[in-house]
C-alpha cells in the first residue's frame, strides 16, 4: 500500500522525532519540568557546527562529535547554573527559570552571531541518495533511521545494565525513595539533563541538515514536536516518548501523503486536531507509563 | 546509637513534630506507636534525611547527622523500610535490590548478598526478573525489607511493615523481625498493631500529636493506650 520511499521517509522522520522527544522527557522523568530551553539546545548544536565550519578543514565527523559535546555540556552547564538553584523551590518557578535559559541562550546568539540564518555546511554524503530497485533513498534518512537505532540501543542499555541507569529510572519513579537508597540527587539530575544535551546535540545534525542553515529560534519547532509527540506517546515513561515520536512521525507522513496539494499547509492543523482527540479520550497519552507524580524538592 | 533530641519538623506552615526524644541503643528493637497523625513517620523520615528539623539535633553514633541529605545518611548505615513500601514498580526484582546495594560497589559482594536474600525470602527468588509492580503486597513488603538489608545497615527503620497485609503474612513479618533483631540487628520499629508489637520489644514511645506521650517498658505503654482508649472511647492503633 505505501512505497518503499514513503516508509523511509517516515521512519526516518519518526527516528528524528522520537530522538527530540526521548531528550525532553529523560529530563521530564526526574524534575517533572518541562524544558523549554531545550530547543535551545539544539541550536547550540547548530551554531557549533557552524562556526566550527569557518575553522580550517577540520573533518566533518570530527565538528560533529564536537557540535554534539558542546550541546551536551550546554546542557549539564544550564542545569548547574539555572535549574540547580531553583530546584526545592515551586514548579513555577523552575518553569520560569527554563523560560528565562530559552530567551537567555536565543539572545547569546543573536548577540554573537545574527538573527540572520546562517548556512551550514554538511559533507556531500548528506545530499547524496543511493538506489534501490527503482526509487532513490535519501542518505540522509538512512543515516537518521541507522543513527538514531544504535543510539536508543546504546541509551537502553545504559538503562537497563548499569548501576546509574537503574538509578536513572528509579529516580524517574520515585526520586525521594532513590535518594534514601543512597544514589545522589545532583548526580542523577546531571546525567539526565547530560543525555538531554547529547540527544538534542545529534538531533540538530539532522534537523539542520535538512534545512541547511541555522537560526535563533531553530528551537521552537522541534520543542514543538517534542511536546506533540510526547502528548501521544505519554509523557511517563521514556519509551512513551520513542512511540510518540516515531508514530507522530508517521502519522505526519501519511497527512502529508494523503491530502490534496491545495490543503497542504493545514497539515499542521489536523496534526494538532488529532493531538486534541488523543487528549480528549487518552489524557495520559497511549502508553501510561509508571512515574509518578513526585517531584523533586 | 541514635538519639533524637528535641526535634521540631514542619512540612510548611504545619507543624508535625513538636518535641520529639527518642533513644535507641545498639542491638535494641524499639517501638514507635501512636495514632494515625501521630507523627511516627515524619520521625522516621525526619532521621533518613528527607525532611529537616528545624530545632533539635539527630545524633548517629555520636556524630550529629541532622543536616546530612538522604544519599549521606544511609552511608552512615541507616536504612529505611518506608510507609508503603516504595517499591520500584517498573524495575525488576533484581533490580530493585540492585539499588539497595547501591552503597556497596562491589560485584562479587552483590552476588553473594542476592544468595542470601533469595535463601532469605524464597518468594523473591522466584519473581527475581519480574518487575516489581506485578508483585504481591506481602512480596512487596518482602523485597522492601531485603532492599533495605542489601545495605548492610547498622540501624534498620520499618513503617508498618505489617499493613495491609493477610493475617498469615502478618505473622511472618513479625516473625522476621524478631529474626532480624536475635541476629544482632538494631531496629527502630513503626507499627499500628499495637499489641503483637508490644510483645516483642523490650522498649516502645508512644506518640501523640507530634510529641512524646510515653516511653519505657511494654507495661507502661500499654497502661497509656488504654488511659487514651478510655478518653477517646476508642483503641489507639
Ligand atoms: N506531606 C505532608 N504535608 C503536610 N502535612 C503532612 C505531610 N505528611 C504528614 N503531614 C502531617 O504531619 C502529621 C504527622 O503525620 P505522619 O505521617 O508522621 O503521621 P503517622 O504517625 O505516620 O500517621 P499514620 O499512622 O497515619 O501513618 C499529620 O498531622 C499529618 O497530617
Ligand atoms: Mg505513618
Amino acid at each position: 500500500m505505501f512505497s518503499l520511499d514513503f516508509l523511509i521517509n517516515a521512519l526516518s522522520l519518526g527516528s528524528l522525532y522520537a530522538l527530540i522527544a526521548l531528550g525532553l522527557v529523560i529530563v521530564y522523568g526526574i524534575l517533572k519540568l518541562v524544558n523549554f530551553a531545550y530547543g535551545e539546545l539544539i541550536m547550540v548544536g547548530g551554531y557549533a557546527l557552524f562556526m566550527l565550519g569557518n575553522l580550517p578543514a577540520l573533518p566533518w565527523l570530527v565538528m560533529a562529535l564536537i557540535a554534539v559535546t558542546i550541546a551536551m555540556l550546554t546542557s549539564y552547564l544550564t542545569e548547574r547554573v539555572a535549574f540547580r538553584p531553583v530546584r526545592e523551590k515551586s514548579l513555577t518557578a523552575i518553569l520560569i527559570t527554563s523560560f528565562a535559559v530559552s530567551t537567555l541562550l536565543q539572545n547569546a546568539a543573536l548577540l554573537i552571531v545574527s538573527s540572520r540564518s546562517r548556512a551550514v555546511q554538511f559533507p556531500a554524503i548528506f545530499s547524496g541518495s543511493v538506489r534501490l530497485g527503482n526509487v532513490d533513498i535519501a542518505n540522509r534518512n538512512i543515516l537518521v533511521i541507522v543513527t538514531s537505532t544504535l543510539l536508543l540501543i546504546a541509551l537502553t542499555l545504559l538503562l537497563k545494565r548499569t548501576i546509574l541507569g537503574i538509578a536513572l529510572r528509579a529516580a524517574a519513579d520515585k526520586f525521594q525513595m532513590t535518594r534514601m537508597l543512597g544514589v545522589p540527587a545532583n548526580l542523577i539530575i546531571s546525567v539526565a539533563f547530560v543525555i538531554s544535551g547529547l540527544l538534542a546535540g545529534v538531533v540538530s545534525l539532522f534537523w539542520i541538515g535538512r534545512v541547511g542553515s541555522v537560526t535563533p529560534t531553530i528551537g521552537l519547532s522541534p520543542l514543538l514536536i517534542a511536546f506533540v509527540a510526547t502528548v501521544i506517546g505519554g509523557m511517563n515513561s521514556l519509551e512513551g516518548a520513542v512511540v510518540g515520536g516515531y508514530l507522530y512521525g508517521f502519522l505526519f507522513s501519511i497527512i502529508s501523503l494523503i491530502l490534496p496539494q491545495n490543503l497542504l499547509d493545514y497539515r499542521e492543523a489536523l496534526m494538532f486536531s488529532i493531538v486534541i482527540l488523543i487528549l480528549l479520550f487518552k489524557p495520559e497519552g497511549l502508553i501510561r507509563g509508571t512515574y509518578s507524580g513526585e517531584r523533586v524538592g | 546509637m541514635l538519639a533524637i533530641e528535641n526535634i521540631l519538623v514542619r512540612y510548611g506552615s504545619i507543624t508535625a513534630l513538636h518535641d520529639i526524644s527518642i533513644k535507641v541503643q545498639t542491638g535494641e528493637l524499639v517501638a514507635l506507636i501512636g495514632a494515625n497523625g501521630a507523627g511516627k513517620t515524619t520521625t522516621l523520615t525526619t532521621v533518613a534525611g528527607n525532611l529537616k528539623p528545624v530545632t533539635g539535633d539527630i545524633q548517629f553514633e555520636n556524630t550529629s547527622i541532622a543536616s546530612l541529605s538522604p544519599e549521606q545518611i544511609i552511608r552512615k548505615g541507616i536504612a529505611i523500610v518506608p510507609e508503603g513500601r516504595e517499591i520500584f514498580a517498573s524495575l525488576t526484582v533484581e533490580e530493585n535490590l540492585k539499588l539497595g546495594a547501591y552503597i556497596r560497589r562491589d560485584r562479587s559482594e552483590f552476588k553473594r548478598d542476592l544468595d542470601e536474600t533469595v535463601t532469605m525470602f524464597p518468594i523473591l527468588g522466584e519473581r527475581i526478573h519480574q518487575q516489581g509492580g506485578t508483585l504481591s503486597g506481602g512480596e512487596q513488603q518482602q523485597l522492601a525489607v531485603a532492599r533495605a538489608l542489601m545495605s548492610h545497615p547498622k540501624l534498620l527503620m520499618m513503617d508498618e511493615p505489617s499493613l495491609g497485609l493477610a493475617p498469615a503474612l502478618v505473622d511472618q513479618i513479625f516473625e522476621l523481625i524478631v529474626k532480624l533483631h536475635d541476629s544482632g540487628m538494631t531496629i527502630l520499629l513503626v507499627e499500628q498493631n499495637v499489641e503483637r508489637t508490644l510483645d516483642i520489644v523490650k522498649r516502645a514511645y508512644l506518640l501523640k500529636n507530634g510529641r512524646v506521650e510515653a516511653e519505657g517498658a511494654p507495661e507502661v505503654i500499654r497502661k497509656h493506650v488504654d488511659i487514651e482508649s478510655v478518653y477517646l472511647g476508642s483503641k489507639v492503633n
